[in-house]
């Protein structure tokens, strides 16, 4: 699967057809506690992580924050 | 543009700021020094001497709440500049009701679980709105790895990797750097890119 994550493009190798944000976050091994994560432009809560899917050509952005200000 | 149409474009815009620690307050400074017709700024906390290291506090403000302070300091930098402060622990509740009718939203909290609540309140409640939000200003030197991100209303600041802790504080230069980078976005959005 090719998805364009964080601006850049990324091959998921996958057999599935599309992919949620919590099973991203593993194969990414993503593990900062806080995140912002956008399918599409569109804003995907905390509490969908495991309901959102996205597939082939889709624009992914998972951005860490981070302590500090 | 001249500075006088910078301050007159400016005059009758709205900025909100969560959070009056190293972020918050220096990025108000830089608007405020500019000419920005109102800030909406909200802290719960107080001044600590360990503040003083980035934050624009004076030693004599030890022990003042932070939101009120800043007003102080704003006004005194800048007397035409209206200021809206709150002592109080942002929810997303009060985030809609204090920054609904703020033109830019600037996100200047410590903790990464408030940087995530506010950027999804805002992105959710107010699909409209741009928020700018300050992601990784710990240590010192790597002036380079300081960068903006866009993500549509959403503006990323900093090295996006280095969390403060202990051992790797937060400090005047870099802090410094990030907010008004922080504040030139916010120029940016509010003024447009030419000049």
């Amino acid at each position: 699967m090719k998805i364009t994550l964080n601006n850049n493009i990324e091959i998921i190798e996958t057999t599935e057809s599309s992919l949620s944000i919590n099973q991203l976050l593993q194969i990414k091994k993503y593990s900062f506690k806080n995140l912002v994560v956008k399918i599409n432009d569109e804003l995907v809560k905390r509490d969908s992580y495991e309901q959102a899917r996205f597939k082939d050509g889709d624009k992914v952005d998972i951005i860490h924050m981070i302590s500090g200000g | 543009m001249k500075f006088s149409e910078v301050k007159s474009a400016l005059k009758n815009k709205t900025v909100g700021i969560a959070g009056c620690g190293g972020l918050g307050s220096n990025c108000a400074v830089a608007l405020a020094r500019v000419g920005i017709g109102k800030v909406v700024i909200a802290d719960f906390d107080v001044i600590e001497e360990n503040n003083l290291n980035r934050q624009y506090f004076f030693f004599d403000q030890i022990g003042k709440y932070k939101a009120p302070t800043l007003k102080e300091n704003l006004i005194r930098i800048n007397p035409n500049v209206l200021v809206d402060d709150h002592v109080i622990k942002l929810s997303p509740k009060e985030i809609v009701a204090l920054y609904k009718d703020c033109d830019v939203i600037v996100e200047a909290f410590d903790k990464a679980e408030m940087k995530e609540m506010i950027v999804e309140t805002v992105l959710s409640e107010f699909p409209q709105k741009q928020i700018v939000c300050g992601v990784g200003l710990a240590g010192w030197g790597g002036n380079n790895l300081i960068k903006t991100e866009q993500y549509r209303k959403l503006y990323i600041v900093g090295d996006r990797a280095s969390e403060t802790s202990e051992n790797d504080p937060p400090l005047a230069p870099r802090v410094g750097i990030v907010s008004n980078m922080m504040a030139n976005v916010v120029l940016e959005i509010l003024l447009g890119k030419d000049k």
